[in-house]
């Protein structure tokens, strides 16, 4: 089975250990991994602001670098939401303004195309237990937009709870967003660190070595609320964890 | 008309209010609390029933359906009240609705009025603009009454006390009850029944005296012309039974189509909002009770319907928008707000606060204003309130759409007008900013010179950034930046050559 892979900007400039990661995780599945070099950004940031017009070109972009794959992954449940949900609202507005349907088309042709990483490896390649050894204790966050837009459910859990050597703790109050929000955490300041405050609490509280997630904005703003705060809590993006193996463990 | 007033005078714009509210441990853990219980609760309610996501869905397409033939409905409840007894006041807004009730109130000849909790009146500022009038409006809302006695401001839709806890409120009780009528005992204690007992005496007295009465309403049912009114404490049953005027001052949104209707919507909205599986006391009364005005009978003799737009039919205009209007006031998208729970109520400038307040009030009110410009941003876009919403409002969709029209302008509905609003100011910056990062994003090959710049230049990355940056480095670190970006480790590791 071949992929692209939408590593995400946000992980192309500052987290490619976590592209990587997913590179040798699928790699090891029996998955040929490609990388189309013409991809860039999803357009979340400008959406999301307010500057729909402005993510008309990275739809285009993302589109145009992704066809003629079946399978589009991506290490980001946030940016997989965006495609799935936006991108046809972009295409249909745009339409409405008379600016022709080709955006709406391309939307429509991308987004079945396109899964998360967990969704990629329970619904597609139908496995939870791909192999991985983290001999830690996690608690594992689940962001937003993978949570409640994809609806990704159980299935980062299942893949965690197969790791060998894993041990995984519930995260109290999971569900609950852990303030960083894209220009949120610069337009609301206050508010994202109180909540990112609150979420490192209840990390804390669980004991574990390893607070894990599936979207490394969120993690950013955690990581540096810990880091900021000098607390030994590390954070990690799931795929991280799952590519982690014996033979090559994390280091 | 000048703009639609929602009440409430100017405010500061939402991320300055809310750093107050933030930093107020009190408010936090009175709200943390508060919050949460509820939400804990509504989820249990929620999940008693097997076919909630069919109700649900049936609650949307009900208020779609009425919204879709608001102007066919309306008329009909008008004929439907009119025939038994009422009589039915249209409003165009805020001042008019206050205009129309004072009127009808001094024509009674009487000074006072007891009050059943709503949220119309409270967006009209009625109770203000009676007292301009010399008469006195008293709230018999228990937590209605804590806010007036407070001279404070409601900051949450159905518990509009929920930022005060126990011993505040035996505070107010003891030192301001007496003012406004039968005080509070000298030795009351924080404990709940001593709290609700000392209101009952009190307002029992303004009960057994008022000749008059105004309310809101949940639902009008168009067929019938019933209104209907959900409350828990009996309170407002007492004010819609007893006197002999009763004015009700209702949202044109609240109307549905048949009584067979209210089947879906006595499930959800008890559920959703106290997490109650039936509603405790649900008053419904039709024209002047006896059908033919003669005064026969139980309730009022006298029955006023002030039916009030304040805004609504523009935001009907609105293909995105509109949806809110088929809010409910459940408030569970308060109580699952990570963002109200730490901000609280007031910061949102508004009678409505939470999700759904930054997505009606810059409908209702314009985005012209510090606050008004600023809710749409009050959110993280976590989904939470979409989520338990019992009629589906994409709160999510209607903020991003709303962001827009902020930062953008565009065309909205202004008094029946469509209009083309200019962005708003002091986001010049900002656009170009998402300009330029467009523009990079769009080139691979200039944001690959720019992440192998950055990478070169990890080593000087400073721990606080200035300007705008300090938002975020005032209390996160900084991610680290790799020695190579995900491409180009791509391109070395699969020798492949990009572009």
């Amino acid at each position: 089975m071949r992929a692209a892979l939408f590593v995400t900007c946000v992980n192309d400039a500052l987290y490619p250990r976590t592209g990587i990661a997913v590179v040798r995780l699928l790699e090891r599945l029996g998955v040929e991994v490609d990388f189309p070099a013409a991809q860039s950004c999803c357009g979340q940031p400008q959406y999301n602001t307010g500057y729909r017009r402005e993510s008309e070109p990275l739809l285009r972009r993302t589109a145009e670098a992704f066809a003629g794959y079946d399978h589009v992954v991506t290490p980001s449940g946030s940016c997989a939401a965006m495609i799935r949900e936006q991108y046809p609202r972009i295409g249909r507005k745009a339409a409405e303004e008379g600016r022709g349907s080709t955006l709406a088309a391309l939307a429509d042709d991308l987004v079945p195309r396109v899964r998360e990483l967990t969704e990629f490896l329970v619904d597609v390649l139908g496995v939870t237990d791909v192999g991985a050894y983290f001999p830690h204790t996690v608690t594992y966050h689940p962001s937003c937009h993978g949570l409640r837009s994809l609806g990704l459910g159980d299935r980062p859990r299942r893949l965690l709870a197969a790791v060998k050597g894993l041990e995984l703790v519930e995260l109290p109050g999971a569900a609950e967003c852990c303030g960083f929000g894209g220009t949120f955490a610069l337009k609301n300041p206050d508010v994202s660190a109180a909540m990112g405050a609150d979420k490192i609490r209840a990390a804390r509280a669980t004991g574990a070595e390893v607070l894990c997630g599936a979207d490394n904005s969120c993690l950013a703003h955690l990581d540096g609320t810990l880091r900021r705060a000098g607390e030994p809590l590390r954070t990690l993006h799931l795929a991280e964890i799952l590519a982690a193996t014996e033979e090559e463990p994390l280091r | 008309m000048t703009g639609t007033d929602l009440g409430m005078p100017a405010f500061p714009p939402f991320p300055e209010a809310a750093r107050e509210a933030v930093h107020d441990e009190v408010l936090r853990a009175n709200l943390r609390h508060a919050t949460h219980t509820i939400r804990d609760k509504r989820a249990r309610a929620v999940a008693e029933l097997d076919d909630w996501d069919r109700l649900r869905a049936a609650g949307k397409a009900i208020k779609d359906h009425t919204l879709r033939h608001l102007d066919r409905y309306l008329l009909q409840l008008e004929a439907a009240v009119t025939a038994a007894g009422g009589t039915v006041h249209w409003a165009v807004d805020a001042d008019e609705a206050n205009r129309i009730v004072t009127g009808l109130v001094l024509a009674t000849g009487e000074r006072e009025v007891v009050k059943v909790k709503s949220m119309a009146t409270q967006e009209t500022g009625l109770n203000e603009a009676l007292e301009a009038a010399g008469i006195a409006a008293y709230e018999t809302d228990l937590a209605e009454l804590i806010v007036q006695l407070g001279h404070d401001r409601p900051s949450h839709i159905l518990v509009p006390a929920i930022h005060r806890n126990r011993g505040e409120i035996r505070d107010l009780f003891r030192s301001e009850m007496g003012r406004w009528g039968r005080p509070a005992p000298e030795d009351l204690g924080d404990d709940p029944r001593e709290l609700a007992e000392a209101a009952r005496l009190h307002l029992r007295e303004k009960f057994l005296r008022a000749k008059v009465a105004v309310s809101g309403a949940n639902f009008m049912v168009a067929e019938t012309g019933t209104m209907v009114v959900l409350e828990s404490e009996g309170n407002g049953r007492m004010c819609l039974t007893l006197p002999e005027t009763l004015i009700s001052v209702v949202g044109i949104e609240k109307v549905v189509p048949t009584f067979r209707d209210l089947e879906v919507f006595l499930q959800t909205l008890p559920r959703s909002s106290t997490a109650e599986r039936m509603n405790p006391y649900t008053t419904m009364w039709t024209g002047t009770g006896t059908g033919t005005g003669t005064g026969e009978g139980d309730g009022p003799t006298a029955f006023h319907l002030v039916l009030l737009d304040n805004g609504r039919t523009d935001t009907l205009a609105d293909e995105v928008g509109r949806q809110a209007l088929r809010c409910i006031r459940c408030s569970a998208c308060l109580n699952v707000c990570p963002v109200y729970e730490r901000a609280g109520g007031h910061a949102y400038g508004s009678v409505y606060p939470g999700p759904i307040g930054a997505v009606l009030s810059p409908q209702l009110r314009g985005t012209a204003n510090p606050i008004d410009a600023t809710l749409p941003y009050a959110s993280t876009l976590c989904g939470a309130c979409y989520e338990v919403c019992p009629v589906a409002i994409d709160i999510p969709e209607i903020l991003v759409h709303l962001r827009e029209r902020v930062v953008q302008g565009g065309p909205v509905t202004r008094e029946g007008v469509r209009v083309r609003i200019r962005p708003a100011h002091g986001h010049t910056a900002e656009r170009a900013a998402m300009r330029a990062a467009r523009l990079l994003l769009d080139r691979p090959g200039a944001l690959r010179a720019g992440e192998r710049l950055l990478s070169r230049a990890r080593r000087l990355r400073p721990q606080r950034l200035p300007g705008p940056g300090r938002a975020w480095t005032d209390t996160r670190a900084l991610p680290d930046v790799p020695a190579e970006s995900f491409r180009d480790w791509w391109a070395r590791e699969r020798k492949a050559p990009q572009k």
